[in-house]
């Protein structure tokens, strides 16, 4: 449209409405995706391919799906046979735990959200406390639950332990355990006392410079090698501490990271007022070095947690493992993609949380001032 | 007690200000290398209660490392260094000791940007001195007042000036009540406007007895406030006197020479 051009005296330039091609919904096509003809074209093609890649997609896992049934005739193998993801759900949420115990893990499970609930309640005033239940309280439950044995319950050794619980266990202690072991490792790579330093710079590049495929493989094959007849470690726990300690290397290094980034004034300040070294890194240090590198940390995390798909290596089938296991199943041969599918789903589902509230606490900390 | 500064006080160095035989710091025989670079040569320096010094020189004439070595942000190699009657050595607890009677402001002010002005003054008296937090956010807004910003108090470091935050940064020294407060450059990194507000109170502070070492390039300051200026280049103490002394009669060529490039715009 054509805009006269109006001249006024200064001052006296009224407040006018942007041109209602530069605002608003139809702006924001302009300016991003119509602005030149490299643009015009590359939207066209855009567009191209979501309409070649989209609707046979859909198509395959709503629309011409099988969602009901109870044998693999049910399934017509135009869509995706979602009646096989349901009949083995069990296996791939739990692993071969025995089914009349399966109460045990969800009661684990909504304790776990139950206890966390207050620690995103905004004024709760026990967060300590309940922080505390949840790092020493809450895995020895959990244990005792998950495992049996005492109180009554009934043994489940840890090879039945499968599924996405299995992955969950493994992500969860690995993730939790490698905050702190990393910090502290940050912490004495750059301590001036020379043993300390040493000790730290052997451990986070001994454990970084093995694939974890490896570590995984060395504690289930090679330590047992090296134990005294009739010791006997739960292949379990021998995976998660070489997950954890592997973890904890590589979080040293993101931990360092933050700790680069604080000036050296920082450390002055604080030490010039009195504060102890263990103060001055806790109130002062660390709060800003670990809010630097929140998205490296919960980088590492992510990586964390799908890298536990790695224990099937050692006999143990974690939600990928099961995945994999149940699609060789006689009665069921051939559904493989669903499994494939579904697993990639869940992982999906998980790591996008935790970018997502890494986000959330990005904003609510300010990171970018 | 404080008393209203007038033109009078202005014109003359502060007087009324008793020092007293009270030995507070004492440098005897102090030597400092970094790696080779012998960056303190030979100091020795009595620093009585009530004394106000005032260090000059060129840059890279120790100014700054001497008043770090007395809490220990720098290692001394060679003599002794006994503050309040502390030796300063590698002992940890002799170390903190010192540093809870020795406050420190910095060139660049290092508040803490994660806290808000009130938790950084407030940080120390609770962590340090066991203090609760009442008792300690008290003090905190009561030296707010001090240095007149109190309204700044919920405010987070960078969003005050840096006039503002130097004030905080002098409070949150004050907050732990040390008997010895040393000045590292306080108004360098600042705009010209802002240099007087801060140096007023130090001169304040001067005038309420607080034994001070300032390293600084305010030589009008240096006139109000010390009853002694003392120079350094090439890491010794060239010359030392009281200020009046110091400025018309300097006897070291080096002071002069010195006086005449600092003094001349």
């Amino acid at each position: 449209m054509s805009e006269q051009a109006a001249h006024y005296a200064p001052g006296t330039h009224p407040d006018m409405p942007a041109p209602a091609s530069t605002v608003g919904v139809r702006g924001w096509f302009m300016h991003n995706l119509l602005s030149t003809p490299l643009n015009i074209g590359l939207t066209a093609i855009s567009l191209f391919l979501v309409y070649i890649a989209i609707p046979p997609i859909i198509d395959w896992v709503f629309i011409d799906a099988n969602w009901r049934g109870e044998t693999r005739e049910d399934c017509d193998r135009v869509g995706a046979c979602w009646v096989y993801i349901r009949i083995w759900f069990k296996q791939l949420m739990y692993g071969r735990y025995p089914n009349e115990e399966l109460w045990r893990i969800n009661t684990a499970y909504i304790v776990l959200i139950l206890a966390a609930i207050p620690l995103f309640m905004r004024t709760f005033q026990y967060k300590h406390w309940v922080a505390i239940f949840l790092l020493v309280g809450y895995p020895v439950f959990a244990f005792v639950l998950f495992h049996g044995d005492t109180a009554g319950l009934e043994l489940v050794e840890t090879p039945l332990w499968g599924g996405l619980f299995l992955t969950l266990v493994i992500a969860i202690s690995g993730i939790v355990a490698s905050l702190p072991i990393g910090i502290v490792l940050a912490l004495g790579r750059r301590s001036n006392m020379p043993v300390v330093r040493a000790i730290c710079v052997a451990f986070i590049e001994l454990w970084r410079g093995v694939p974890l495929i490896t570590v995984l493989f060395m504690s289930s094959v090679m330590f047992p090698l090296f134990m005294p007849e009739g010791m006997h470690f739960d292949k379990l726990l021998r995976a998660l501490v070489g997950v954890m300690l592997f973890s904890a290397a590589y979080m040293a290094e993101v931990v360092r990271g933050g700790l680069q980034a604080i000036p050296k004034g920082q450390f002055e300040a604080a030490q010039s007022l009195g504060l102890s070294y263990w103060k001055m890194m806790g109130l002062i240090v660390m709060p800003q070095a670990l809010k630097i590198v929140i998205p490296g940390i919960v980088n590492t995390f992510i990586g964390l947690f799908k890298d536990t798909t790695l224990v099937l290596i050692i006999g143990l089938f974690d939600f990928l493992g099961m995945a994999q296991a149940v699609a060789t199943n006689p009665d069921w041969l051939g559904f493989y993609v669903e499994g494939y599918v579904f697993v990639a789903f869940g992982f999906w589902m998980f790591c996008f949380s935790m970018s997502r509230y890494s986000q959330h606490l990005e904003r609510k900390l300010h990171t970018g001032h | 007690m404080t008393e209203e500064v007038s033109a009078e006080d202005l014109a003359q160095p502060t007087r009324g200000m008793t020092v007293s035989d009270e030995v507070m710091i004492q440098m005897i025989d102090v030597h400092k290398w970094f790696g080779q670079f012998h960056v303190l040569k030979d100091i020795n320096l009595t620093v009585n209660k009530g004394e106000r010094i005032v260090i000059c020189g060129p840059s890279g004439s120790g100014k700054s490392t001497l008043i770090r070595c007395l809490n220990r942000l720098e290692e001394h190699q060679k003599g002794q260094i006994v503050v309040e009657g502390t030796e300063l050595t590698n002992d940890l607890k002799h170390i903190e000791q010192i540093r809870r009677e020795v406050g420190m402001v910095f060139q660049h002010f290092n508040l803490f940007p994660h806290l808000s002005v009130l938790e950084n003054l407030a940080l120390a008296p609770i962590w340090v001195r066991k203090m609760p937090r009442g008792e300690a956010e008290e003090i905190s807004m009561k030296y707010l007042e001090r240095v007149k910003i109190p309204e700044q108090a919920k405010k987070y470091p960078g969003q005050l000036s840096g006039g503002q935050q130097q004030r905080v940064a002098i409070a949150r020294s004050l907050c732990m009540s040390p008997k010895i407060m040393l000045f590292d450059e306080p108004t360098s990194a600042l705009d010209p406007e802002m240099i007087k507000e801060v140096l007023d109170v130090i001169i304040e502070l001067a005038q309420e007895g607080m034994t001070m070492i300032c390293v600084t390039h305010e030589m009008g300051f240096a006139k109000i406030v010390a009853n002694r200026v003392i120079f350094m280049d090439g890491g010794e103490i060239i010359e030392q006197n009281e200020p009046h002394e110091f400025f018309e009669n300097a006897q070291h060529e080096r002071t002069k020479l010195f006086l005449s490039q600092i003094l001349s715009h």
